[in-house]
């Protein structure tokens, strides 16, 4: 019996001697705000307190806490109330996976040092991985939490302004407190799920007696791909769905899944004699090499050419011959793991004849349909409840273990769970697509951009998951956010035996960003412009035509460029002054929403009789905040405050499609819908009461009055007839925004929005190792209109910390970074100070003019850095990440 | 859940625990910084023995003029001490040691039983020409840190031993030293590559002893004893200058991997040792 104190109470636990104490506190205690992230202290999302020091409570034995008090984030103490009321205030949670770590680390500071400097936080923290914030409102919190501040009251004004708003997110009390993500809730008794994956890239397999295995005790079953009662094959893309849940011989990257096995609750999961042979295969690894193979990953697709995308407008060939400065470049990339800090988790069971599957993901409906075809069930018969999610940023698009959840939940009528650790997370789930990048820009003798000759072949992996979204977003996007006249843009995405290869924020534009953005700087050098001078004299203007001919409106980037002139000339004079020290600038711009096809998102607000205001919100908030700034303009458009709306969904039961969070689509898609919701709902109250657009609406509980002027008109909301969903008023729209295919040359309007940034990086780097330390990272970024400029500056430093991710150290090799520790992300000490600069030209066919704005926050990073690097050293990095010896070797080489 | 199976001792003296080892052999648990990310298992593989909560394993006590540091002593305790100049560059790795949680758990003694490459704890110990204790049934042994790390992931202890304790002796705590380490990344770093330099400087401001170690550099960790003979009588700025890869390539072999190539590790190591000297003597 371990005897000890935990939040105050005595408690006791019969565990045993050495499990993890974090498995402990979750399972047999149930305190489920200690987060497990990697469950080797590399993530410090499980930190507690130890007789008051902060420790990863998953390298703790439990017999060890024996007459010790340990403090979880479910602690009441004033420290604890003071920083979660600091972390709303600053926007500090965003998914809110770290936030329980980040909160106890901070407490464990403000314990021995009540008022910490911003260099003794960033220390204090530097344990604990967030993937994001960018950590800098973290640190400021943390900073801040000695004020005492009394918390600023939710911001509910009864008039029509909370659009533009730095309200906290109305979801935030959840996410300081231990929000409830996949692995957090589930059925009582249920069976505990464990894939059997390959640890090969290329392998073909055959089964031992596997009931013989299934009947040993404490397991409760074994499925494999020929228990699969539909459609073996998933993909966003239904055209190209040809990803098994569980493989067929042979597997086609390591991480694939073979086999499922259901253990009874509390028996221990164990694979290791599973009944299973392996023969290795050879592998195909590398892209270029697979296009010339005759050993095809896919039979049906030639050449292992998952597909091609391609821009061509006017004569790009001649243009560049013509042209006055002409420069070549060649960027390689690697795969980039998402690396939330949520490994992939949730559970199932069945509600009478209907699947309930709750788990983490950005697309519930379309793991609906996905997971329906797989088990052969009308979609009707599968509802998806989205937990909570800790990060996404792409990869928790793909199904992963919503068809495992689903199989043996059906099969057996029993509820299950199922929780990847971070090596399966790592290994199974997508990443993004590394790239081989070559082509020329050319410019005419003033500098004006003459043509964009561009060639990319991105590594797929094994399936095609988003291949053809990247392949077809790359080409569009090729020339950045500048007007080319002449322009030849192919992306190819090659099959593998690699990671699946899928969507990560930006969908292979960051990729590409890297390999204009860095050729401009040399363009410029050429042309004898000042860097930004070159981008400003080329930006896109209203008026002119894209690389797929595009008319555009609402351009943004010259505003942009234009705001961060001052903050350039200022770090240019100061680098002058200091050896090594660098300047760079990139832009980016990126299209809102899917390419060319259609993703209308419906939002459904009502009035019950009892005067309960619903939001039907099926956009999912991964972290970036739609639940807070959907209900922000729906808020406006209807007329009543945000503190009297009550969110329902994501869940496909309750909720109309919102589409998937990806495409930097919610604020803009969603949210249009959501305005347009609440202007009719209005409308239609506006109607009943006789009044004016002028008037006012308050609810007070079943009563709704309308105001205008002296006039009150009381609508009693339990007299009127119900609707549908046996709401007294409600209205429910649908927005889809307004594009056209493109044609064999890549010609069209693949999208209504763009939104468009520039980023400015200041930075030293240190010659003789290579390292670089980054100074300071101003962004500009035109937003159309700020619905929340709390949660916008979050997205942009959450961004950048991304792009300086994929700059400066993050490389995943299937195998051999399966962990993060090896897998390198961004800590506290490698995220910079941050200017937002929010700029505003706003789209007409976005809500109040509001363009998203999620990916387009990383894609400057990663060149700006190259850039600044380049101005710092003279070095060329030509293959990321820039590792300190290859930044190192590039310096050497610029010097002889 | 599962029950608790014997296979778990945590006992209160270093004898007892000498004793049950004796008995039967288990696997020694120390911080759990090591043990615990090797398995993806809710709990260790057994049978443990339980090193935390046998006081005379844990703390900093004086020892014949030097000192002695229990073997399952912390980092963040190693850190917070007041300790001679000459354990700066320990003192230093103690708080890049991963992030403050592994610095609460993680122990000097288990870091040098693990015996990775790059093991933080040990050039600093090397510079102070550190000794082991090892204590198992037949009574305590020391030798010398050099000589129980044999290898990747191995070393010296039997079976049936205990690391108990990291011997400094008195004129090992001469001079004052500095460790730099260099990784790709701010906190939560694996090294490729680190120095430890302790220099003891003579009244007229020349090196009077210099001790130079590098880890990440070699199979394991490795201290310089050619060189720093050629460094006594020189100004630490001359001394520093002569830290060459070509001066150091003789005596280190680094590997290419995941984090660096070989020959960047070779040119980091001896920059890094042109700073730690200039460090020491700053």
């Amino acid at each position: 019996m371990i005897s000890f104190v935990l939040n105050g109470q005595p408690v006791c636990s019969t565990a045993a001697p050495t499990r993890r104490l974090s498995d402990v506190l979750r399972e047999d205690l149930g305190l489920m705000g200690t987060k497990v992230g990697c469950d080797a202290g590399d993530c410090g999302a499980c930190t507690i307190l130890l007789d008051g020091r902060a420790t990863c409570a998953c390298l703790i034995p439990t017999a060890r806490v024996t007459g010790c008090h340990v403090q979880t984030v479910e602690a009441e103490t004033p420290e604890l109330t003071r920083l979660r009321a600091a972390f709303l205030r600053h926007g500090a949670a965003q998914c809110g996976i770290c936030t329980p770590g980040m909160l106890m680390a901070g407490a464990d500071l403000l314990a021995r040092n009540p008022t910490p400097s911003e260099s003794e936080a960033e220390t204090a923290l530097g344990g604990v991985l967030c993937r994001c914030t960018g950590y800098r409102k973290i640190i400021a919190a943390l900073c801040d939490a000695s004020q005492n501040h009394t918390p600023s009251a939710p911001a509910s004004p009864t008039n029509r302004a909370v659009t533009g708003q730095p309200i906290p997110r109305i979801d935030g009390a959840a996410k300081v407190a231990g929000d409830l993500f996949g692995a957090d809730e589930m059925p009582e008794n249920a069976l505990v799920l464990k894939a059997l994956r390959a640890d090969l890239p290329h392998a073909s397999f055959t089964f031992g007696d596997l009931a013989a295995y299934a009947s040993r005790p404490g397991i409760a079953a074994v499925f494999t791909a020929a228990d699969i009662p539909g459609r073996n094959a998933f993909g966003v893309i239904p055209a190209f769905a040809d990803q098994p849940a569980l493989a067929t011989s042979p597997t086609r990257f390591r991480g694939e899944a073979v086999a499922l096995v259901a253990f009874e609750p509390g028996h221990p999961i164990d694979l290791s004699d599973f009944p299973i042979t392996w023969q290795e295969r050879p592998a195909l690894t590398d892209p270029e090499a697979a296009t010339r193979t005759t050993t095809l990953v896919h039979p049906n697709r030639p050449g292992n050419l998952l597909i091609r995308g391609r821009v061509a407008k006017g004569d790009a060939t001649t243009a560049l011959a013509h042209s006055a400065h002409v420069v070549t470049g060649d960027i390689t990339t690697s795969f980039v793991e998402h690396a939330y800090i949520e490994p992939e988790a949730g559970s199932a069971w069945m509600d009478g004849n209907t699947l309930c599957i709750r788990a983490c993901t950005q697309a519930p409906m379309m793991d609906r349909e996905e997971t329906a075809a797989i088990l052969n069930l009308p979609p009707e018969r599968v509802r998806i409840l989205p937990s909570a999610v800790g990060g996404g940023f792409g990869s928790k698009l793909d199904v992963s273990l919503q068809p495992l959840l689903g199989l043996a939940a059906l099969r057996l009528n029993r509820p299950v769970r199922m929780t990847f650790s971070r090596a399966e997370s790592m290994a199974s789930t997508t990443k993004r697509h590394p790239a081989r990048m070559a082509g020329r820009i050319g410019c005419d003798a003033t500098g004006r951009i003459t043509a964009v000759e561009f060639d990319g072949v991105f590594d797929t992996g094994a399936y095609a998951s988003w291949g053809p979204t990247v392949a077809n977003r790359v080409p569009v996007h090729a020339t950045g956010p500048y007007f080319t006249p002449h322009v030849t843009a192919t992306a190819r995405a090659i099959h593998t035996h690699n990671p699946v290869s899928g969507a990560f924020r930006g969908f292979g534009v960051p990729q590409a960003a890297i390999w204009q953005e860095t050729l401009y700087d040399r363009l410029a050098e050429k042309a004898g412009l000042d860097r930004l001078d070159f981008r400003l004299l080329n930006a896109l203007r209203d008026g002119q035509p894209s690389a797929t001919g595009q008319i555009l409106h609402a351009t943004g980037i010259a505003a942009c460029l234009t705001a961060l002139r001052p903050h350039w000339h200022r770090a240019l004079a100061e680098a002058a002054h200091h050896p090594h020290r660098g300047v760079g600038i990139a832009s980016c711009w990126y299209g809102c929403g899917n390419t060319s096809l259609p993703n209308p998102s419906t939002i459904r607000i009502g009035i019950a009789p009892t005067g309960q205001l619903c939001l039907h919100q099926g956009a999912t908030d991964i972290g970036q905040g739609s639940n807070t700034v959907i209900t922000q303009i729906a808020a406006d458009a209807l007329g009543l405050p945000v503190g009297q709306f009550h969110l329902i969904g994501p869940d496909t039961a309750l909720t109309p499609d919102a589409g998937k969070t990806s495409a930097s689509r919610q604020t803009f898609v969603s949210g249009r819908a959501a305005l347009a919701a609440g202007q009719s709902l209005r409308a239609a109250i506006l109607r009943l009461a006789n009044a004016s657009d002028a008037a006012t609406l308050t609810l007070h509980g079943a009563t709704l009055s309308v105001t205008e002027g002296t006039t009150r008109r009381d609508i009693p909301l339990a007299s009127l007839p119900a609707t549908d969903h046996g709401y007294a008023l409600m209205a429910e729209e649908t927005y889809d925004p307004p594009t056209t295919a493109l044609d064999e040359n890549g010609q069209g309007s693949p999208y209504a929005v763009y939104g468009y940034g520039a980023q400015m990086v200041e930075l030293q780097v240190d010659p003789t190792l290579g390292t670089v330390k980054l100074l300071k990272i101003t962004a500009a970024h035109d937003l159309g209109r700020t619905i929340n400029p709390l949660l916008a500056t979050g997205q942009i430093e959450g961004g950048i910390a991304q792009g300086i991710g994929l700059a400066l150290m993050e490389e995943y090799i299937p195998g051999r970074t399966e962990n993060l520790h090896d897998y390198l992300i961004p800590t506290t000490g490698d995220v910079p100070p941050i200017e937002s600069l929010l700029i505003e030209v706003p789209d007409p066919n976005g809500p109040y003019g509001a363009k998203g704005l999620g990916e387009h926050v990383l894609i400057p990073t990663a060149p700006a850095i190259l850039n600044a690097i380049h101005h710092a050293t003279g070095a060329e990095i030509t293959h990321l990440p820039a590792l300190p010896h290859r930044i190192r070797d590039a310096i050497r080489k610029a010097g002889n | 859940m599962i029950q608790t199976r014997m296979t778990y001792a945590r006992p209160p003296t270093l004898d007892a625990a000498i004793r049950l080892l004796a008995q039967s052999p288990a696997r020694l648990l120390a911080g759990g910084t090591d043990l615990y990310p090797a398995t993806q298992a809710t709990e260790l593989s057994g049978p443990i023995l339980d090193l935390i909560g046998i006081p005379e394993l844990s703390g900093i006590t004086p020892w014949h003029g030097g000192l002695r540091i229990g073997a399952t002593t912390p980092w963040s305790t190693l850190a917070e001490a007041t300790l001679p100049p000459a354990l700066a560059a320990l003192q230093s790795a103690a708080l890049q040691v991963g992030g403050r949680q592994i610095q609460n758990a993680g122990t000097i003694g288990g870091n040098l039983c693990n015996a990775s490459p790059a093991a933080d704890g040990v050039p600093p110990l090397l510079i102070l020409d550190a000794l082991v204790e090892l204590a198992g049934p037949a009574g305590t042994r020391q030798i010398p840190l050099a000589a129980f790390l044999t290898g990747p992931r191995k070393t010296a202890c039997q079976k049936n031993e205990i690391l108990t304790a990291i011997l400094l002796s008195e004129q090992s705590l001469a001079g004052r030293s500095c460790f730099q380490k260099l990784g790709a990344r701010a906190y939560l770093v694996i090294s490729i590559a680190m120095v430890a330099v302790r220099i003891d400087l003579a009244p007229n401001g020349t090196i009077h002893s210099a001790a130079l170690a590098v880890g990440a550099c070699g199979p394991v960790a490795t201290r310089l004893p050619e060189l720093e003979a050629t460094l006594i009588g020189l100004t630490p700025a001359q001394a520093a200058s002569g830290m060459t890869p070509e001066s150091l390539s003789p005596f280190l072999s680094p590997i290419t991997d995941i984090r660096a190539s070989a020959a960047y590790r070779l040119d980091a190591a001896a920059e890094l040792l042109r700073r730690a000297i200039t460090g020491c003597a700053t």
